[in-house]
């Protein structure tokens, strides 16, 4: 059950300028209620800018951020970055306090009452997977980095912030506690309805994590589409070379096998036992692999039990060709 | 010191437990209001640095240059002004505890990690809130390090105000020197050693107290 509606958030000509430098340059985007938008580039490209410019750690040369349609200029300052949730790499713990104190910290701001404080409390570390009668007590520093960065995550979606920013916040945890985090994070933003805005150099962070992407470069947005469409097209040479010539491969991890036009005229009986079962919930990239793999060069597909068809290597070829 | 006479006559020691615990109470109120007194100034000073670095190399400057002073010149400079008071007293011991607490407290501030404050910032703490909850809490530690030197070398000072009419212990090291009696110099000078000791023990204490998350990691 989504607890938390998000917010809209959107861009509308917002520039930055620096002395001698033009971080940001007419920036103009919409992230739609609930969804996850990644901004992705080069350092230098003007994503963590943007994203500091939403709760105005940084504040526009010009232009207007809206929040639900809310100028973002036009709120008090702390009563708007109360009401964002946001996540920063290096995590910012206060390390003075105790995990459950550090999530109470914007309930605290707001004077919730301690019952409904501690409530959420231990909801939240429920949520992010930390018993919380084991941490509430404990204090960042008896921490490891990949459990100090749930505790991020539940501190900055505390207060039910209908929007979250975060600033390359799996960037400091090795690869695999990256990839367990990644998942519980789409879990828990799925079960929030949270907006997310979220900055990454990573792109395949960014083509995993995001509804939308948009690739920045030397503060321009190059592209903002879909990850599945940013992969089949992209719009220039850049954006071809960042997303990596795998793109085709990588489009396969989006797709699934349930999305492919099956051969169903071929008996089941006649296909070799070699063949590889796949689901329709397999990825054409895992069913590839499996296939090349196996002597029979195509995939069973069974739904439960019920035969659905084939995969054959054409079927995937016509996939990666295809537009959508 | 006749010969013959032995280092220490226990006996006088013993019929003046009186003195001492006055002595005591004397030493302890001078360092009390120079400590106080300088970590409120020291403070503000210190707030001012953070707001505005240019005012840093004037101020560390002044209060530096106090530090230099002798203490029995700066004692000396102030009685046509200020007389043989207790006031000349916590004028010379204020100042030099400046230099002390202002290095502390600057440093420990600007010690806080930049993510913590970022993070503070990020979830609308005001700057007011950032300094109460979040910086001072993190520079406790440093600034309580500061303290305990500042209290100590204070205790060490309070025994030259003697030389104004002060002194605390000071008065009982005066007295010894000047009558040439070992028991009394050497009772003032032991007690006021025992009194930093003890000073700077409670306030290792405190430190632990204020600061339980400093102990792990």
């Amino acid at each position: 059950m989504a607890s938390t509606r998000g917010a809209t958030v959107e861009f509308r000509d917002v520039s930055k300028r620096y002395p001698g430098q033009l971080a940001v340059d007419r920036l103009s985007f919409k992230v739609p209620a609930g969804k996850i938008c990644v901004l992705v580039g080069p350092s230098g490209s003007g994503k963590t800018t943007s994203l500091k410019m939403v709760n105005r750690l940084i504040e526009p040369s010009s232009g207007s951020i809206f929040i639900d349609g809310q100028d973002v200029l036009h709120k008090e300052q702390t009563a708007l970055r109360r009401g964002i949730g946001y996540v920063i790499q290096q995590v910012g713990l206060f390390p003075h306090q105790t995990i459950a104190e550090n999530v109470a910290t914007v309930p605290r701001l707001l004077g919730w009452a301690n019952a409904r404080i501690d409530a959420r409390t231990e909801e939240l570390l429920a949520l992010v997977g930390l018993e919380p009668s084991r941490f509430a007590a404990r204090y960042p520093a008896q921490l490891s980095g990949g459990e100090r960065q749930r505790v991020g995550v539940a501190r900055a979606l505390a207060a039910e912030p209908p929007v979250m920013l975060m600033d390359e916040p799996f960037g400091a945890v090795d690869p695999i506690v990256r990839d367990r985090l990644q998942n519980e994070f789409l879990r828990i933003q799925r079960d929030q309805g949270t907006t997310v805005l979220f900055v990454t150099h990573d792109i395949d962070e960014a083509i995993k994590l995001g509804d939308r992407v948009a690739v920045m470069r030397g503060g321009k947005l190059v592209q903002y589409a879909p990850p599945g469409e940013l992969l089949a097209h992209p719009v220039n040479d850049f954006v071809a070379q960042f997303v990596g010539s795998d793109r085709g491969l990588k489009r396969l991890a989006l797709l699934t096998v349930g999305g492919v036009d099956l051969d169903t005229s071929v008996a089941r009986a006649s296909l070799s036992s070699n063949a590889p079962v796949l689901a329709p919930t397999t990825t054409l990239r895992d069913a590839l692999i499996r296939m090349l793999a196996s002597e029979a060069q195509v995939g069973v597909v069974l739904d439960g039990q019920r035969y659905v068809g084939v995969l054959t290597l054409s079927k995937i070829g016509k996939m990666i060709r295809s537009d959508t | 010191m006749t010969p013959g006479e032995p280092l220490i006559q226990w006996d006088w020691i013993a019929s003046h437990l009186d003195e001492f615990a006055f002595r005591l109470g004397e030493h302890v109120e001078l360092t009390v209001i120079a400590v106080g007194v300088g970590f409120v100034i020291a403070f503000a000073l210190s707030l001012l640095i953070l707001r505005m670095p240019r005012a840093e190399g004037p101020i560390t400057w002044i209060t530096g240059t106090l530090y230099t002073i002798p203490s029995l010149a700066l004692f000396a400079l102030l009685i046509p002004y200020t007389g043989l008071t207790i006031l000349t007293a916590e004028i010379g011991l204020v100042g030099y505890t400046l230099l002390i607490f202002i290095n502390n407290i600057v440093r420990g501030i600007r010690g806080v990690p930049a993510d913590v404050r970022e993070a503070a910032v990020g979830m609308g703490y005001t700057p007011r809130e950032v300094l109460w909850r979040v910086e001072l809490p993190l520079a406790a530690a440093v600034i309580i390090a500061g303290t305990r030197v500042a209290t100590v070398s204070t205790i060490g000072l309070v025994t030259v105000t003697a030389l104004i009419g002060q002194g605390g212990f000071g008065f009982l090291i005066l007295i010894g020197l000047q009558r040439f009696f070992t028991t009394e110099l050497i009772a003032g000078a032991v007690l006021s050693v025992a009194l930093a000791v003890v000073a700077d023990a409670l306030l290792v204490l405190l430190q632990r107290r204020l600061t339980p998350w400093a102990q792990l990691a």
